[in-house]
């Protein structure tokens, strides 16, 4: 909305991958909405709290509906809009310590429920808007502001925890690739249950990991980063646990698991459900005379 | 000697059938055309603990819990310890002769309930054993409890008619054993008859109920004493298109749910207690902020921490007023009976829409579980309102400036015009962030002054004039109402205020405020939290306290409030 309030005064650090997760998200709104034959306003983006919550106010274009909530607390809120409006397509954007770290409580209530709601998960190890403090990814050691002796933390394997608390469509990926990225996402959307769409957005300013992750070919330095080979089956669990054991930053969709949304399930307790009306509840409380 | 009035009272330990034998006896009584009100406290655990169970009978509407036991059933030695301090004058206690025995000489006898109840055919009829002995000592139709029973049991099950029989017989055997006794604890009045039909009712279920008439179609919550039968209230009753209930994983989640779906459109409510409020904390503010309607009740128990979680305490005004960091006073309404809990149910919902913010609902254990029968509510006079909603073609934004002289501008609704982010930074007209002072300064005003909308809850004046008023709120209006109808029969020259809606006050409760020289507030709260609020605001109020878990009983009041006027009463 940036260019509608020349006042507002947010951006983001030249180069920050953010700006790449933005453009696939745009892309992939705008495909979901042709796709759909619904207007961008049938979409509500749950922001977290960091820059990444950011993007819900940056998002140009035909705009959807957000929600610039509390630290942590994405998935529950998107709970209540998805429940309660089922017609709404429900997307969260949240970084690293908002989703994993202070809102980590939610994702396996999520997972249990396969509540039908897309979370695109910008990943940069660290907490950039309070400049540069470690988070759950942040690597073993590593010397930060709130860790100046080193972290004294392993890092948490985000994509093995949403494995392992059964979220049922999980992809890994990174903002350099906006289109591919895109496609990702829309797949996602479109996925009926939860779907973790988890994008490492390296932070320029704190946490550079663009060479990390692709490598310097020219000097036959290898990336974290890799396809996920075209023989992977995603719908097999197993096959996506030995995918995640293989080192590095896997680029694709890991794991894909069809089944029924909480909001199929609901439909099939409301249709055994007793249907009272509120007169008839009141009258069950008339004294018998 | 007719008595108009009776409490009898049912002590032992939890799993005994205490609350059983009390509802029994409510009903009954309600049945026969009588006011009652029951009184439970019990352990927060799941079975055993020192327990009782009251019932008040009256002739006239039930205020409160009354100031002592007219017949005290006592099923172990140390609930007769505890409890025989409580016998009115002239008092009459049953005790299991099964489990211990009194001295000779006192005024009590024993019974062998679960003896007499085998005789009979029906080992599971020993309390009824027990009301048997009961209604002999104040003298009760018997025909009364004998139509009960066929009505009770009458389920179209094959064994119905002998569990009737024998339920009625047991009542005999109860009877017997009083009479044999020689006590008696006077005569129960016959009812007055009264018009219009009436029901019988729990405080959440009520309130429970008064949201749904509203148009309540959502709810999130989570198990928390003495909130979880309004979550289980929902999970009954909240069903049908359009509606959704649901059990989260915590109050955090339940707050965040409520807020998505008041943002999205629906009419959303939790209720939880003191615990579960402090974690809602964070969401009510950004509800507050980003002006979302949503509802939520806070069924109070002991605080702080984990407190007493199955005892009368009114000590969570201040969080319910600012449960949250940053400017911020929420609309509290908070109910001081059964009936009033349904309409504070209805009124919260309809709030909610009508400001597009948060309303909380600030009950307590005393009114929860007690079972009341009031008037039934007529369903066709609950108005259902609905925010204001952005139509096509409409020019305004969501986060305008608003002076209060036009009607509040409509909130978009996803899927429809108007797309905007509610956001919990500050922000400019369409959500997007900005720490601007124009903007900060404007939409701190809207905020607050959005607040003027609401009014319509019930409230009292009387004699507003006399230089002490007793305004007391919630709960300990019951007890506050006793002991001020006393003192007026005294002669006492005392005047009364009372308001549902703690937050904004009705404009003609702030000016009889204004007037009062002395204004006292009984108050179960250590703090006086509901005078020092009053202070606050420029009005002359003080506290009568008292913080032992345990509501009000008139008759203290009618000492302390005498203490406070200069006049030596004694109750």
């Amino acid at each position: 909305m940036t260019k509608r309030n020349t006042e507002y005064d947010f951006t983001w650090c030249p180069g920050c991958g953010d700006f790449g997760v933005r453009r696939a998200l745009q892309v992939a709104l705008e495909a979901y909405s042709v796709e759909h034959e619904e207007p961008q306003s049938k979409t509500v983006v749950v922001a977290g709290i960091g820059c990444s919550g950011n993007m819900v106010h940056l998002v140009e274009g035909d705009q959807p509906f957000g929600i610039h909530g509390i630290h942590g607390r994405t998935l529950p809120i998107a709970f209540g809009v998805k429940m309660g409006r089922p017609d709404l397509n429900t997307v969260i954007v949240a970084g690293d310590g908002d989703f994993l770290s202070i809102g980590a409580e939610h994702i396996g209530p999520a997972a249990n429920r396969n509540v039908d709601i897309t979370a695109v998960i910008m990943d940069n190890g660290v907490y950039g808007l309070t400049k540069g403090q470690s988070s759950p990814t942040t690597e073993f050691g590593a010397v930060t502001p709130s860790t100046p002796h080193g972290k004294i933390e392993t890092p948490m394997s985000p994509l093995k925890h949403y494995m392992s608390v059964g979220v049922t469509y999980i992809a890994s990926y990174y903002s350099s690739k906006p289109r591919q990225l895109a496609k990702i996402i829309q797949e996602a959307m479109n996925h009926r249950g939860f779907s973790i769409v988890h994008v490492q957005s390296p932070c320029t300013t704190y946490n550079d990991t663009y060479d990390l992750l692709k490598g310097k070919p020219k000097e036959g330095i290898q990336g974290l980063a890799f396809e996920i080979p075209e023989d992977h089956d995603p719908t097999s669990a197993q096959a996506a646990v030995d995918l995640l054991d293989r080192p590095g930053i896997p680029l694709g969709v890991v794991f894909r698991q069809e089944g029924q949304s909480m909001q199929d399930r609901y439909e099939g307790l409301q249709a055994q459900a007793p249907k009272r009306t509120n007169q008839e509840i009141l009258d069950s409380y008339v004294l018998q005379t | 000697m007719d008595k108009h009035d009776f409490v009898i009272r049912f002590a032992g330990e939890g799993g005994q059938g205490l609350v059983t034998s009390a509802d029994a006896l409510a009903r009954a009584a309600a049945h026969a055309g009588y006011f009652v009100q029951t009184h439970s406290t019990f352990p927060s655990q799941i079975m055993g603990g020192p327990a009782s169970s009251q019932v008040r009978i009256s002739t006239t509407p039930v205020l409160s819990s009354g100031d002592g036991v007219d017949v005290l059933v006592a099923l172990n030695q140390y609930a007769y310890d505890h409890h025989c301090d409580d016998l009115n004058e002239g008092a009459v206690t049953v005790y299991n002769a099964e489990e211990y025995s009194l001295p000779e000489g006192g005024q009590y006898f024993g019974i062998k309930a679960d003896e007499l109840a085998k005789s009979t055919g029906n080992a599971r009829a020993a309390n009824m054993v027990t009301i048997g002995a009961v209604v002999n000592l104040i003298d009760f139709n018997l025909d009364e409890i004998d139509e009960f029973i066929k009505q009770r049991f009458t389920r179209g099950r094959p064994g119905d008619e002998e569990i009737i029989v024998a339920n009625i017989e047991a009542v005999r055997l109860g009877v017997e054993v009083a009479k044999t006794s020689g006590f008696t604890v006077g005569q129960m009045s016959p009812p007055i008859p009264h018009d219009g039909e009436q029901v019988i009712i729990t405080g959440n279920a009520a309130l429970s109920l008064g949201a749904m008439a509203a148009g309540l179609n959502f709810y999130a919550g989570y198990p928390i004493s003495p909130a979880t039968s309004i979550l289980i209230w929902m999970e009954q009753n909240l069903w049908g298109e359009g509606r959704f209930v649901h059990q989260v994983s915590s109050e955090i989640e339940a707050i965040n749910a409520i807020l998505g779906a008041g943002f999205a459109g629906k009419k959303a409510m939790s209720a939880t207690a003191g615990p579960g409020f402090s974690l809602m904390s964070e969401g009510l503010g950004l509800a507050w902020m980003a002006e979302i309607p949503l509802v939520v009740a806070n069924v109070q128990r002991g605080g702080p921490a984990t407190g007493l979680p199955t005892k009368s305490e009114q000590s969570d005004l201040f969080t319910c007023m600012h449960p949250a960091h940053g400017d911020i006073r929420m609309p509290v309404l908070a109910p001081g009976s059964v009936e009033e809990c349904f309409y504070a149910g209805a009124l919260a919902v309809n709030w909610a829409e009508r400001y597009q913010g948060p309303v909380i609902i600030l009950s307590e254990f005393g009114l929860s579980e007690r079972g009341e029968n009031i008037a039934k509510p007529n369903l066709d006079e609950i108005s259902t309102e609905s925010r204001a909603v952005v139509n096509e073609g409409d020019t305004g934004k969501r986060y305008d400036s608003w002076d209060g002289t036009t009607p509040l501008p409509g909130m978009p609704v996803p899927g429809g015009p108007g797309a905007y982010v509610a956001n919990g930074s500050e922000h400019d007209e369409i959500g997007d962030t900005t720490h601007l002072p124009r903007h900060h300064v404007r939409l701190m005003e809207r905020r607050f002054r959005k607040l003027d909308l609401l009014d319509g809850a019930h409230y009292e004046i009387e004699n507003a004039d006399a230089e002490v008023i007793i305004m007391p709120w919630g709960s300990s209006k019951g007890p506050a109402r006793e002991a001020y109808d006393r003192l007026r029969e005294r002669g006492e020259n005392v005047g009364w205020l009372y308001s549902v809606a703690l937050h904004p006050l009705p404009g003609d409760i702030k000016d009889a405020l204004n007037l009062a020289d002395k204004i006292i507030v009984p108050e179960l709260n250590y703090l006086g939290q509901w005078s020092a609020l009053l202070r606050q605001d420029g009005y002359r109020a003080e506290s009568i306290t008292q913080y032992t878990g345990l509501p009000f009983r008139p008759s203290d009041l009618v000492k302390l409030i005498g203490e406070r006027i200069g006049v030596r009463v004694t109750a």
